[in-house]
């Protein structure tokens, strides 16, 4: 059985932002990102000052920006979109290091770039700070609804559970020829997970079978 | 005799599909007796299981526990008295610490404070769990879940444990120490199987299931040794393995 391997966004440290409460960080993730997400798009300078303020917390945490950049990846999909702006768009044409482009799409690329960059290093660094059960005490904290609390901290313990019955998959499909990465085969990988979801949805029931066996009635206590 | 710790009579169920899964169960376990459920794959063992604490209602027939008939209107008391360990441990400990996991049943009962300290505490010691009480579940070896996951269901004091399949997926080295756990409890259990020699290394006496009814209530070594009653319900000792040849069996 793989057991888990500890929480993968979590940088461990003593910090004071690694010390702040947990519902003041979110609090405080919250508020900035209303912020960037109201500057206006063309205000370079204030977007400057907000990712230099970001950056002052990510160094007072003491996260090193190695541990975080990489995780930014899951931005890619808006990166491309982002990217793709600039050429689709309606509008009046300008010229960049000789490609012409639409205007409107191009600031409204960058913005989206920015704010979309600001974003996810702001939540990371609240993951890379903050351990999930932490987190969790801190919106409950937050008078966040029992329910919702609870489904996260479900998700927070099958996660590990349920990517490892996905890579032993993954390898009982290679062990019989299959390569998941290779487009010919996504159907069969479409299919297996597939498979997982129902694997997943029947361990749900379980759970909560032995739930109900240790007297749940709806509250978790 | 005392009133039964557990019993079942005439059991029967079918499943909403109409598939029939018991035909007349009859069963009975006494206080501080350890029991042995075999029976080959599909002979109704887990359904019977689910029938001990009103997780499924019987069709026909009738389950008490220590004279309380098993009824929604019980259903709190009566899943205090019986405890069922699941198979896999991942369906069982389901918080974020081992604490919250064993605290989850007494505190469902309203147990709070010094009180639901103590009994998870308790219930981590008897199966030798209590340094890692602050641990999430999943990032303990199989075996100490399996094991946490017996401490959740003592921790509510039952009357009799039930367990499924309590030795599959462990290596040999965590399967004694399970059943050295198991012979330390103070309590009845009834335990589901295929498992045989643990079967006789830790119940006296066996009842086999098979197609829904039960063929056999005796004592396990009577059962293990009588060829032909093994071989008509897919019943197999693992090879090399013959109970006469063993001198004393650990009571």
């Amino acid at each position: 059985m793989g057991a888990g391997h500890g929480p993968r966004l979590y940088f461990h440290g003593h910090s004071a932002v690694h010390r702040a409460p947990a519902h003041l960080k979110v609090l405080g993730l919250l508020g900035f990102m209303l912020v960037v997400v109201a500057t206006p798009r063309q205000s370079y300078a204030a977007f400057a000052v907000e990712a230099a303020a970001l950056l002052a917390v990510v160094a007072l945490a003491r996260v090193p920006l190695g541990y975080l950049l990489p995780r930014m990846v899951v931005e890619l999909p808006f990166v491309v979109f982002a990217v793709l702006m600039p050429f689709i768009s309606h509008g009046p044409r300008t010229e960049v290091l000789g490609l012409t482009v639409s205007e409107p799409g191009l600031v409204a690329g960058t913005a989206l770039l920015v704010k979309g960059s600001i974003g996810v290093l702001a939540s990371l660094t609240l993951a890379a700070t903050t351990e999930p059960p932490d987190l969790l005490r801190g919106l409950e904290r937050l008078r966040v609804p029992d329910l919702i609390v609870q489904i996260m901290g479900f998700m927070i313990r099958y996660l590990d559970v349920v990517t490892a019955e996905l890579a032993r998959m993954m390898t009982a499909l290679r062990s019989r020829g299959c390569d998941p990465r290779s487009p010919r085969h996504w159907p069969v990988l479409a299919r297996s997970l597939g498979a997982l979801f129902i694997r997943s949805y029947e361990r749900g029931e379980r759970v909560h079978l032995a739930m109900l066996s240790r007297g749940y009635d709806g509250r978790l206590p | 005799m005392s009133t039964p710790v557990l019993e079942v009579r005439g059991l029967a169920f079918a499943y909403p599909d109409g598939h029939q899964a018991l035909f007349g169960v009859d069963l009975h376990v006494h206080e501080g007796e350890r029991v042995a459920l075999l029976g080959p794959n599909g002979a109704g063992k887990t359904t019977l299981v689910l029938h001990l604490n009103g997780i499924l209602t019987a069709g026909r027939g009738k389950v008490t526990v220590s004279g309380l008939p098993v009824a929604k209107e019980h259903l709190k008391e009566i899943r205090r008295r019986v405890g069922i360990v699941f198979q896999d441990p991942d369906d069982q400990l389901f918080l974020g610490t081992v604490r919250q996991d064993v605290a989850f049943g007494p505190a469902n009962l309203g147990l709070k404070g010094a009180q639901l300290d103590r009994r998870v505490m308790e219930a981590l010691e008897r199966v030798g769990m209590a340094d890692y009480v602050d641990r999430p579940p999943h990032h303990l070896s199989y075996g100490q879940r399996r094991r946490v996951a017996v401490a959740t269901v003592l921790a509510m004091e039952p009357e009799i444990l039930v367990l499924d399949e309590p030795s599959s997926n462990l290596d040999p080295a965590s399967r004694r120490e399970l059943a050295d756990i198991l012979r330390s409890l103070d309590v009845t259990v009834l335990m589901v199987t295929h498992d045989l020699p643990y079967a006789l290394e830790l119940c006296p006496r066996s009842v086999v299931l098979s197609d829904g009814v039960v063929v056999a209530d005796r004592t396990t070594f009577d059962v293990l040794t009588d060829d032909t009653l093994m071989a008509a319900h897919r019943l197999e000792l693992p090879w090399g393995f013959d109970p006469r040849r063993i001198d004393s069996l650990p009571r």
